[in-house]
């Protein structure tokens, strides 16, 4: 009980105090301080390479409800710098708990706050936009935490994928991890096997990893695809050799103008193999298409973004979670075409180059945590493999 | 898609009376949907008989039938206006069900009326129990596993395929008696056999038990274009087997992860889409097994619920408003999002707070009725709470519930704990309490989930209010030393963080007074002084991402940041203050009034005061005057963002109240319209300075206080029934012997008849006093002479302090000493003569002129062999006031609301009581088939939920269009069953004779034949129930009866009565306990057999009046 009624403070940049409990591992912990909307999913969202370099707080107030569990992890460890809360679950209730969020946390060595009034920080970062921010369990001196909150290092300009890239290539599904053998519905299955139907023979993709969650190789898995998953360096000969059917550009952490090599490899495999990207992998092709990208004031991060297909009209409802966006009309005339805006703010969400069998998505088709809407995006990609 | 344009006219159906399980949430539904078809330009045509309901409003439609909601009468309404089509979907099962029996009768084809929102074959998947199921397994969606049995062997077949434990229920019996759940064969034989014997159709379902297990529900759109959005989640905190309508309900879901919630997301867009609901909002609802996380599909809601009622008021999303659009055509795209303006009504709302709904029950009104809560929903209304945590909310919730409690409180340690143990394994409305009992008195966790199967979450929640709660108790030194200490000494420090800490917790100004042994003005006064003051957020559908542009509030306290810097830190804690609102420039100094609703709906106060507070929202708007809203209830028109100005959601307790007065600062507050509620603020809010509009509160305490209010009569010189008051028992008696019996016993301070009783003699007195003296306690009981016979009226006033005209004048069919909100009403009176009448338009004058009313008041008097006596004045608005102001064409909620401002009624340009030249009747709807045992028998302690209206030129049709419409369905030919008691014999004579002439046969018990046979009417003698079979309780269960006259033979009626009168009710067989009651339904039947019923919109009715007001009075006109 000590820890939990122990002052911490977190300290945005411009000097706003939160006073809060430390629930997580004691000690001082530096970021991008975002906001994240989604109601479950604290999990997914925890192990998201993408929140590398980010503390992340979340607007709705009851979080650990149902603990942690083996099969919800997007990657192997959390990747957030910091976790705040307004009110961390003294229980875990679920039937396929393993651990409770507060001894996970505590496991890995989170800094995280609960008793912090998320919504007043939410609404200073929707005004102010993004800052960098600082929680300490350590520190007694809100002042003192300001100090070092203003040295900490800007996440623009930053490369953070080669921090949560993996080290080695390997083979999904990997044998190691636990697969979800729960079946609430049977929904998903039954229309599974209607849309694979005309196309089970299976493909084969690369995955570039500039920090993968799970959830995408599940997709691709699951829409009949062998799946290689390769670091984010890894040279384009090296991807060729494979012979793969598609490559995909994985989703990941930071600023996209900060990845360089990344961009070049892109554009030499234009033209080369058929290619999907997801997230800072749209924003990667954005830029080796020769557009440009530009930071959004709070960004996106949440599951309830309304995403319209240009084509069809459709509405999807999809996961978000990204601070850069491309901006559309920097890339050269007529090399790509949008088809997916968002409603929300009209920012581009997803684009298909002219003339190459490529294609790229703003938001999460594969989801997790968040609507299932988009999933049939693999469907459509796998599609496009096999009409190759 | 944009709009439709080949639609022009739409017909809207109601929901008719409130009923247990449909109150106003249909109205607020119905009334949205109403509104946007008319921003779209359309012509709307509605039918409801609901007189109380803000939709049947004049000016809410363009034709506005206030007729019976039966096929019949549809019928004719769509042969006279054509509508090009019909949306079934906003008026709840009642227009679900007869669009059914529209469509079954040809009619919708015959005048080709398209159905819009949700199609014939889509309405019938969903409420076609084995339809559902196959369209279910046809997606690769489970439902419970059941069958049919007509014989044991059948249903030991079916149990075996299912696997135990099953439940078992007989098809038809009277109140579900006679089924159970087994949990093995032995249990099984017994109860399918029971079962089987007790159906009366000698069948029974046995089902796979989904007892205990999680229950969920989503709130579904979906639109033209196949877009599909789920609004809500909510997880009921009681498990399966208690109907949602019962059940504490959360949102959103608490314990699913993100990837079992999207699992039921997408079983959710399956099942709409499966069903075929077009366009609108559904309302699924599964039950997820805890420990495999099993999902079944429930049921569906081809339509807005009282869940999506819920649902938009937790989120801010338009619920039936979007689906009144969408059934036109546009898709959720093209609409914009209500709340941000900027963003589309296409999304899922994100929120950063948690809701807490809290039934309210009526038992204490049905104390025969089974207290247990089972999938047949008995609760009468409800509470919605918003907080930061549910701790915080469920203790809001509780003391906005208002049934003394001031959070989650209990008397523990006073229940041994294997009674206890007993308790909790059965829910019921206590359990939430007896829960904290079992916590404070060491009942571990798992023993009390393995009892109740509540989730362990909510539990644990519980849990830590009970710590809280003893660490508080704990600080009571620290709190107490802070009285004496001096403020900014280190003891008022902590003092003051621990005030912070319990607020967040939300712990009440009472609830923390109790535990300190301190006064709640000094926690009060505290809170101002140390600025632990409630932050007040928004309800914005986005978790704050954008800005939100109405002013939907609740409280909440939270950890203050702070500004770091060189000034040195500034305490930041007062959340959204939102941009004030400049306010309009107005003629009047009161530029700002709030309005206090009246919290849940129960017996006695519903929906009509709702309508009051919502008709002074709109007067005020009207003028310019900026309208702060404060109510709990989320069914209701009163808590739909765009009634106020700004809205906030919060109990109506004097503590929550005077915290937004002190952010507010209203130029006026207006108690009188929400019922007794905010009225019995009225004290309180002005010693704290608070500016109350309207009539004073001495004016008010002088009619609420009887021995003030005696006085107050005798100075006017007006007579009242012989009366005194007592404060004890042995004072009771005294008086009761001076006045004599019979009496009538009531408590001060209460609505709807609560605790009063007709008594007869000594004995009877002992017991109703004591209750009295309890339902009010500190305050006297009123003990009266009963006027037996009397004819009771109703009078509704208007005031400014100077003037006063009155309402209407309405003559209660029944005789005195049923309850007033229970009678039939008539008006203008069709019985009373001149002269008395004269006399009752003076009394309510004078009473007004004394009381200097500005604003409502209702009198109810008695007329006994001509002579006028005064019951009771009400200073407030009262559940007559919709009625009257449909039936005159006049407003009168909005006319005292404008008078409150200090606009005079002649300003107003309305000076005289307005007589309408056609009848109008207002009769009750009771719950008495919910409760199965319960003598439905009428008296003093008001039981009805509802009314209906019924309009026309003469008072036997209009009656006869009331009766339907309480679905009191008279019978034009038949057998007529008649018992009364001996004073009523020489009275039913004529009703027989006259039954006999329209064709009727009669049959009667012995006593009542012979009597009838002297007097030359063919009555057969049928045996009564303990003379032997068959007697008429078998007439009745086989159908051979089709009405019953009974009147009850005392105040504790016998049980072959209620037997009789109970069974009829849940047969749905008419029943009619009074005398006058019989002699009103004979004209009615007379009246529809000389000439079919015609329907007549209420604008029609009002062009009438107008047209007569210009006749007589030319410059008059409002």
């Amino acid at each position: 009980m000590t820890t939990r009624t122990q002052t911490a403070w977190l300290v945005l940049e411009d000097g706003t105090a939160f006073p809060g409990r430390s629930v997580g591992a004691a000690g001082e912990a530096f970021g991008e301080a975002v906001f994240n909307t989604s109601m479950t999913g604290y999990q997914e969202i925890l192990t998201d390479p993408s929140y590398k370099g980010q503390v992340v707080a979340m607007t709705y107030p009851h979080i650990g409800n149902y603990g942690v569990n083996d099969e919800d992890a997007e990657s192997r460890r959390p990747w957030v710098e910091g976790f705040v809360m307004r009110e961390l679950s003294p229980v875990a209730s679920n039937f396929r708990s393993v651990e409770s969020l507060e001894a996970y946390l505590k496991r890995h060595n989170v800094v995280a706050l609960d008793g912090v009034d998320t919504r007043a920080l939410t609404l200073k970062l929707r005004e102010q936009g993004s800052m960098r921010c600082g929680i300490s369990t350590t520190e007694p001196d809100p002042e003192e935490l300001l100090a070092r909150v203003r040295a900490s290092p800007d996440i623009v300009g930053v490369d953070l994928v080669k921090e949560v890239t993996c080290q080695e290539p390997y083979d999904w599904p990997r044998p190691s991890l636990p697969v979800c053998a729960f079946a609430g519905s049977r929904v998903e299955e039954t229309t599974r096997q209607r849309a694979n139907a005309p196309t089970r023979q299976q493909r084969s993709v690369v995955v570039m990893d500039f920090g993968v969650k799970y959830g995408i190789l599940r997709r691709l898995a699951a829409a009949g695809c062998r799946v290689t998953v390769v670091p984010a360096a890894t040279p384009v000969a090296d991807i060729l050799a494979r012979k793969p059917d598609g490559v995909v550009l994985s989703n990941g952490p930071g600023d996209p103008a900060a990845v360089p090599y990344a961009v070049e490899t892109i554009r030499a495999l234009m033209g080369e193999v058929p290619m999907l990207g997801i997230c800072l992998g749209h924003q990667l092709l954005g830029l080796a298409c020769g557009g440009e990208t530009f930071k959004l004031k709070f960004g996106h991060h949440g599951g309830n973004h309304p995403v319209q297909d240009l084509a069809t009209g459709k509405v999807e409802i999809t996961t978000q979670n990204h601070n850069f966006a491309v901006r559309l009309d920097t890339i050269p005339g007529g090399r790509v075409e949008e088809t997916h805006a968002n409603l929300n703010d009209g920012t581009l969400e997803g684009m298909r180059h002219a003339g190459l069998p490529i294609f790229s998505l703003q938001y999460h088709p594969e989801a997790s945590p968040g609507p299932h809407d988009a999933r049939y995006m693999f469907g459509r990609f796998k599609e496009l493999l096999a009409a190759q | 898609m944009p709009k439709r344009t080949d639609l022009k006219k739409i017909l809207i159906i109601g929901s008719g009376p409130i009923v247990i399980s449909q109150a106003c949430e249909f109205d607020y539904s119905g009334a949205q949907a109403c509104k946007a078809l008319r921003e779209e330009g359309f012509s709307v045509v509605l039918v409801n008989s609901n007189p109380a309901t803000i939709m049947t409003d004049p000016e809410m439609a363009d034709r506005t039938y206030i007729e019976p909601i039966t096929a019949e009468i549809l019928e004719k309404v769509i042969e006279q206006e054509r509508p090009d089509a019909l949306l079934p979907t906003l008026g709840g099962q009642t227009a679900l069900n007869v669009t059914v029996q529209l469509a079954e009768r040809g009619v919708l084809e015959r005048y080709q009326v398209e159905l819009i929102g949700a199609k014939l074959d889509a309405i019938q998947r969903a409420e076609n129990r084995e339809l559902f199921k196959r369209t279910m397994e046809s997606v690769g969606l489970e439902v419970p596993r059941a069958g049919y049995a007509r014989t044991l062997e059948e249903a030991r077949d079916i149990a075996q395929t299912i696997g135990f434990p099953v439940v078992i229920r007989p098809s038809f019996t009277l109140g579900g008696t006679g089924g159970g759940v087994a949990y093995n064969a032995e249990e099984f034989e017994r109860i399918a056999k029971l079962g089987l014997e007790r159906s009366m159709v000698g069948q029974i379902s046995v089902e796979e038990s989904v007892i205990g297990w999680k229950e969920f529900e989503l709130e579904v759109m979906r639109d033209r274009a196949d877009n599909v959005v789920i609004v809500c989640s909510i997880e009921n905190f009681d498990p399966m087997g208690v109907h949602t309508g019962d059940s504490i309900t959360v949102a959103p879901a608490q314990t699913l992860t993100d990837r079992e919630y999207q699992e039921m997301r997408d079983a959710a867009i399956t099942v709409i889409r499966a069903i075929g609901v077009e366009t609108g909002g559904s309302n699924i609802q599964f039950a997820v097994h805890p420990d495999s996380g099993r999902l079944l599909v429930i049921e569906m809601n081809p339509r807005v619920s009282r869940s999506s009622a819920l649902a938009s008021k937790a989120t801010g999303f338009p619920i039936a408003k979007i689906a009144a659009k969408l059934a036109v055509g546009y898709t959720l795209n093209e609409l914009a999002n209500d709340i941000t303006k900027q963003t589309p009504a296409c999304f899922e709302p994100a929120i950063d707070y948690v809701v807490v709904k809290l039934p309210r029950f009526a038992f204490e009104k049905f104390p025969a009725a089974d207290p247990t809560l089972t999938i047949q929903m008995k609760s009468v209304g409800e509470t919605m709470a918003i907080g930061r945590t549910f701790t915080e909310a469920l203790q809001k919730g509780l003391r906005g519930l208002e049934i003394r409690k001031d959070g989650w409180d209990a008397d523990a340690g006073t229940t041994p704990l294997d009674v206890l143990r007993q308790r909790l394994a059965v829910p019921t409305a206590e359990r939430i309490f007896q829960l904290k009992e079992a916590l404070v008195a060491g009942v571990s966790l798992e023993e009390i989930h393995r009892l109740t199967k509540i989730d362990r979450w909510f539990l644990r929640q519980l849990y830590t209010l009970v710590e809280e709660e003893k660490t508080l108790a704990a600080a009571q030194e620290t709190m107490r030393a802070c009285v004496e200490a001096a403020s900014g000494s280190a003891i008022r420090t902590s003092g003051a963080a621990w005030l912070s800490r319990a607020k967040q917790r939300g712990f009440s100004d009472r609830q923390l007074a109790r535990l300190w042994e301190l006064d709640e003005a000094t926690i009060r006064n505290w809170r101002s002084e140390w600025g632990v003051m409630p932050t007040y957020y928004l309800v914005d559908t986005c978790a704050a991402e954008f800005e939100a542009k109405t002013p939907y509030y609740y409280s909440t306290y939270e950890m203050p940041h702070v500004i770091l810097g060189g000034e040195g830190r500034r305490a930041k804690g007062e959340g959204e203050v939102g941009a004030p609102h400049p306010s309009p420039p107005t003629l009047h100094p009161i530029k700002k009034v709030m309005v206090l609703g009246g919290g849940p709906n129960r017996i006695g106060q519903g929906i009509e005061f709702d309508y009051c507070c919502v008709h002074a929202a709109f007067a005020l708007r009207e003028l310019g005057v900026e309208v702060i809203m404060v109510n709990s209830n989320p069914e209701t028109v009163s808590t739909d963002y765009d009634t106020s100005d700004t809205l906030y959601f919060e109990p109506v307790t004097l503590e929550d109240v005077w915290n937004i007065v002190q952010r507010e600062r209203p130029d006026g507050v207006i108690v009188q319209f929400g019922g007794q509620t905010p009225l019995n603020l009225t004290n309180g809010l002005a010693k704290l300075g608070v500016p109350i509009l309207g009539t004073k509160a001495a004016s008010i305490d002088a009619a609420e206080d009887r021995e003030k209010f005696k006085r107050l009569l005798d100075e006017l010189g007006l007579r009242q029934p012989p009366s005194g008051t007592a404060l004890t028992m042995d004072e009771a008696t005294l008086t009761a012997r001076a006045i004599g019996f019979p009496c009538l016993v009531r408590p001060s301070y209460v609505l709807g008849g609560r605790a009063m009783e007709i008594v007869y003699d000594e004995e009877q007195l002992q017991l109703f006093a004591r209750r009295a003296l309890e339902a009010s306690p500190g305050f006297p009981v009123l003990i009266d002479r009963f006027l037996e016979d009397a004819i009771e009226v109703d009078v509704d006033l208007v005031g400014d302090g100077e003037m006063f005209v009155i309402g209407g004048i309405l003559e209660h069919i029944e005789e005195a000493g049923i309850h007033s909100g229970d009678s039939a009403m008539v008006l203008p009176p069709h019985t009373l003569g001149d002269e008395p009448l004269a006399e009752i338009r003076a009394a309510a004058h004078k009473l007004a002129r004394a009381l200097r009313v500005v604003g409502l008041m209702n009198v109810q008097f008695a007329v006994k062999d001509d002579a006028v006596y005064v019951l009771e004045v009400n200073p407030r608005a009262s559940r007559t006031v919709p009625f009257i102001s449909k039936a005159v064409g006049v407003p009168l909620a909005k006319a005292a609301t404008r008078a409150m401002v200090g606009i005079s009624l002649r300003e107003q340009g309305w000076t005289e009581e307005v007589i309408p030249p056609f009848l109008a009747v207002k009769e009750s709807v009771f719950p008495f088939s919910r409760f199965a045992g319960v003598d439905i028998g009428l008296g003093p302690e008001m039981r009805s939920t509802g009314e209906v209206m019924g309009i026309d030129e003469e008072f036997g049709r209009a009656f006869i269009k009331s009766q339907i419409a309480a679905g009191q369905l008279l019978p034009r030919q038949g057998v007529v069953f008649v018992s009364v008691k001996n004073r009523d014999k020489r009275a039913v004579i004529l009703v027989a004779q006259r039954l006999e002439a329209l064709g009727f046969q009669l049959v009667a018990t012995h006593g009542t034949a012979k009597a009838l046979q002297r007097y030359g009417v063919d009555a057969k003698p049928v045996k009564k129930i303990h003379e032997g079979r068959p007697n008429v309780l078998d007439l009745i269960k086989s159908g051979q009866i089709q009405l019953v006259i009974n009147t009850p033979s005392g105040r504790l009626p016998r049980a072959d009565e209620i037997q009789i009168r109970s069974a009829a009710a849940m047969l749905g067989i008419p029943c009619i306990t009074t005398i006058a009651g019989a002699q009103a339904s004979v004209s009615g039947i007379a009246a529809v057999l000389k000439r079919e019923l015609t329907v007549t919109p209420i604008q029609r009715y009002h062009d009438r009046i107008r047209a007569q007001r210009a006749g007589t009075k030319p410059e008059g006109g409002m």
